[in-house]
């Protein structure tokens, strides 16, 4: 254990913050899909702070994997309150599936716009007969000349109303084995025959869309990886959105909105944090954002060191979401009958953010694997215990 | 930045449990025998358990704290009947924290050899008195009572906090004293009472006794919380081989849902509290400033989470794991001691909050 940074970090760490001087005038006010981010990301893919691994032949800075100069980049942003690079699915989970199984036309095409916002990805995964039984998925693709012909629907789409590109998961050899007939296809949102509508969740926004296709043709040149391939491709995404979802940074500083809120907040004229019950339920979730704050830097140095950290990482999806939601279940029990308040209504507090957060975040526990797959992949995976066999059907 | 054991301090975790595999099976750890299991305690003498913080200068190992509770992890794990958090953990860093040239030198090499064992008094100062308890100081004379005392049975010595949290050494045959082994659900462990009267003692005045006494008490939250780590991995190691024997309806258990997912939650709760407690023990030495926060995090979780592993991996092994032939109540009479010892989650999360300066005493 030595949780100091060697000298070539720590002067790594003196550059991002004058970095953060000199151009932190320039991060966008408005964080989305427009110009000012744009410019934003572009800056700083310039300076290796985001797409810091993508090779410069592909638009990105061309650095070698440093994971703790990401985490350092991280830490230092935050610190001076400025927006890290754009988060979307196709940088996320479409740039580094491209990097390991697309062809070189795919990856010259596709990743430099990508990385500067340029085309915007949705993923198109989810369907509403195939949730967590994914590889059941009937969206289907005909092969007709040079294209394919694409009939289905797919749900739970985040940023399809946005979106130029999707990435979409369909069955193209329906007589094949579930996981072996599907094909991993990029098209146009624009194509004829796509229909985009909104999905309001409990929380009142439409945070999600379905996506219906119609007789979509697309070109058949435009799949990932061979024909029937599709899982395996797909598994490779999913690898990279169960860390995404999994942050445990996000937790530290919910945490430490609490203790703020536990500071200021009070009943009966008399702060939060002076009655004991309340407090000990901050402590109670202290001690777990702690753990899962050293959980993260322990999996960080098994990374540095290339080794597999096994089980360890298996459960971060499945503790970190549901942390996540606990505070903010937390922040709405503070605020007593003020945390019910909602929307435009007098009285908000802390802009009635947390009640959208406590149930978004359920969202998170459901999506990606829910909180059940994840418990199965943990026992079998992790603790070989065997799948439970299959119900005649 | 390296958040991780060195090859040292695995090679060290596995000696010890190499050895108490073949020393302390579990039909030893039955008959534990009186004062303590001497021959599973002689074992970890050779391996120099008892010296692990004691410095070198005095015959002892001279390692950090970490390397203590990675030792104490291994103890749980066998629940080993044999004395530690006292003996090996808070006594060492009283005598280090505040004992003169002289008294280091008398008892620091005596304590690494295993020649001597020490008992501690702190349970006042960690959990609050019960039953009235408390010591008194004049004269160098010590009066009044001290309960819960750790490493109790065969200790030649006993550390000894009075009531303003000073420290005295005290010998176990010392005239005017009386003691009273108390009966606890856990049998590998020993803890009991002592009455003063008027009894002879030695202050330790080499230091800050109050300062060394919350060291003392940090450093034993951490060990216990480690001991309570172990005891849980080995709890949930027992209950997913089980499930893969036993069979009903036709297949193991291990295959439905229901009991893999009690597996994967004790998992899931418990390996982040390995982070935990690393990152508290190194605190310890590391970050002093921030020590007393994280060990009582680390006890206040572990005494939480530590029952929830017990409890669950009980219930995976079904009836049979509510007998005493299979002996898994062992590990879960352990977890629960560790839980109410030096301060339960209550008592330690408070003072977590005290020393972030959220209340006050």
């Amino acid at each position: 254990m030595d949780l100091s940074y060697s000298p070539e970090y720590e002067a790594f760490r003196d550059e991002v913050r004058a970095f953060a001087k000199e151009f932190g005038a320039r991060a966008p006010r408005n964080f989305g899909f427009n110009e000012e981010t744009r410019a934003w990301q572009r800056l700083l893919i310039e300076h290796g702070y985001a797409a810091r691994t993508i090779p410069k032949q592909y638009g990105g800075f061309g650095g070698t994997a440093d994971i703790l100069k990401s985490r350092i980049v991280a830490e230092e942003f935050i610190a001076a309150g400025l927006p890290m690079g754009m988060q979307n699915q196709g940088i996320s989970m479409l740039v580094p599936t491209l990097l390991e199984l697309g062809t070189e036309e795919q990856k010259q095409r596709w990743i430099a716009p990508t990385l500067r916002g340029e085309v915007i990805w949705c993923q198109g995964y989810s369907e509403p007969g195939s949730g967590s039984d994914l590889a059941s998925l009937s969206t289907r693709a005909v092969e007709d000349g040079d294209d394919f012909v694409i009939n289905g629907q797919k749900i739970w789409t985040s940023t399809a109303a946005q979106a130029d590109m999707i990435f979409c998961l369909v069955r193209t050899e329906p007589d094949k084995p579930k996981h072996e007939g599907i094909s991993y296809l990029l098209f146009s949102m624009k194509t004829p025959g796509i229909e985009v509508r909104p999905l309001v969740t409990m929380t009142g926004r439409a945070e999600f869309n379905e996506v219906f296709f119609a007789d979509v043709r697309v070109p058949k040149k435009d799949i990932v990886g061979q024909r029937g391939q599709g899982w395996l491709v797909a598994n490779a995404t999913l690898k990279h959105e169960r860390g995404m979802l999994g942050d445990p940074n996000q937790a530290g500083t919910r945490f430490k909105a609490l203790v703020d809120m536990m500071m200021n907040e009070e009943v009966d004229g008399r702060r939060l944090m002076d009655h004991p019950v309340w407090r000990d339920r901050l402590l109670k979730l202290q001690a777990r954002v702690l753990a899962m704050e050293y959980h993260g830097l322990r999996l960080l140095t098994a990374s540095l060191k290339g080794e597999d950290p096994g089980i360890a990482r298996l459960i971060v999806k499945l503790q970190g979401c549901e942390l996540n939601h606990q505070l903010a279940g937390f922040a709405n029990d503070i605020l007593g009958e003020l945390g019910i308040l909602y929307g435009h209504s007098p009285h908000l507090h802390a802009h009635g953010e947390w009640q959208t957060r406590f149930m978004f975040d359920l969202g998170l526990i459901i999506g990606g694997g829910t909180a059940q797959i994840q418990k199965n992949i943990i026992s079998e995976r992790g603790l070989g215990m065997p799948r439970e066999p299959k119900a005649a059907s | 930045m390296e958040f991780g054991l060195t090859s040292d301090q695995t090679m060290m975790q596995e000696s010890i449990d190499r050895t108490l595999a073949r020393v302390a099976p579990l039909e030893r750890v039955r008959k534990a025998g009186e004062p303590f299991a001497r021959d599973v305690f002689d074992a970890l003498v050779e391996l120099g358990v008892p010296g692990i913080l004691i410095p070198e200068e005095f015959g002892g190992l001279g390692l950090s704290l970490l390397d203590a509770a990675l030792a104490a992890e291994m103890l749980g794990k066998h629940v080993a009947p044999v004395p530690f958090v006292a003996s090996a953990v808070m006594a060492p860093l009283a005598l280090t924290g505040t004992g003169t040239e002289a008294q280091k030198k008398i008892w620091l090499p005596k304590l690494a050899s295993g020649e001597v064992v020490a008992g501690v008094a702190v349970s006042e100062h960690a959990s609050g008195a019960r039953e009235k308890a408390q010591v008194t100081a004049k004269a160098g004379k010590l009066s009044g009572k001290s309960l819960f005392v750790l490493d109790f049975n065969g200790a030649d010595i006993f550390i000894v906090a009075d009531k303003f949290g000073d420290l005295h050494l005290v010998d176990a045959k010392a005239k005017g004293l009386e003691k009273i082994l108390l009966t606890t659900i856990d049998t590998t462990r020993a803890i009991g009472e002592l009455n003063f009267d008027n009894v002879e003692a030695e202050p330790l005045t080499g230091g800050n006794g109050p300062a060394t006494l919350e060291r003392m008490i940090d450093a034993g939250r951490i060990v216990l919380s480690a001991d309570t780590l172990g005891a849980g991995e080995r709890m949930i190691e027992k209950a997913v081989a089980y499930a893969k024997e036993r069979k009903q309806f036709g297949r193991v258990i291990a295959s439905f849902q229901a009991v893999k997912h009690l597996c994967a939650e004790m998992v899931a709760e418990l390996e982040p509290c390995r982070a935990l407690i690393w990152y508290a023990a190194y605190g310890f030495d590391a970050l002093p400033d921030q020590s007393r926060r994280l060990a009582a995090h680390v006890k206040a979780h572990l005494s939480e989470i530590g029952p929830f592993v017990a409890r669950t991996a009980t219930e995976v092994h079904g009836g049979m794991g509510f007998t005493d032939l299979l002996g898994l109540h062992y590990w879960f009479k352990r977890i629960g001691f560790n839980r109410q010892i030096l301060g339960g989650p209550e008592k330690a999360r408070h003072d977590a909050a005290v020393a972030q300066g959220w209340t006050g005493n």
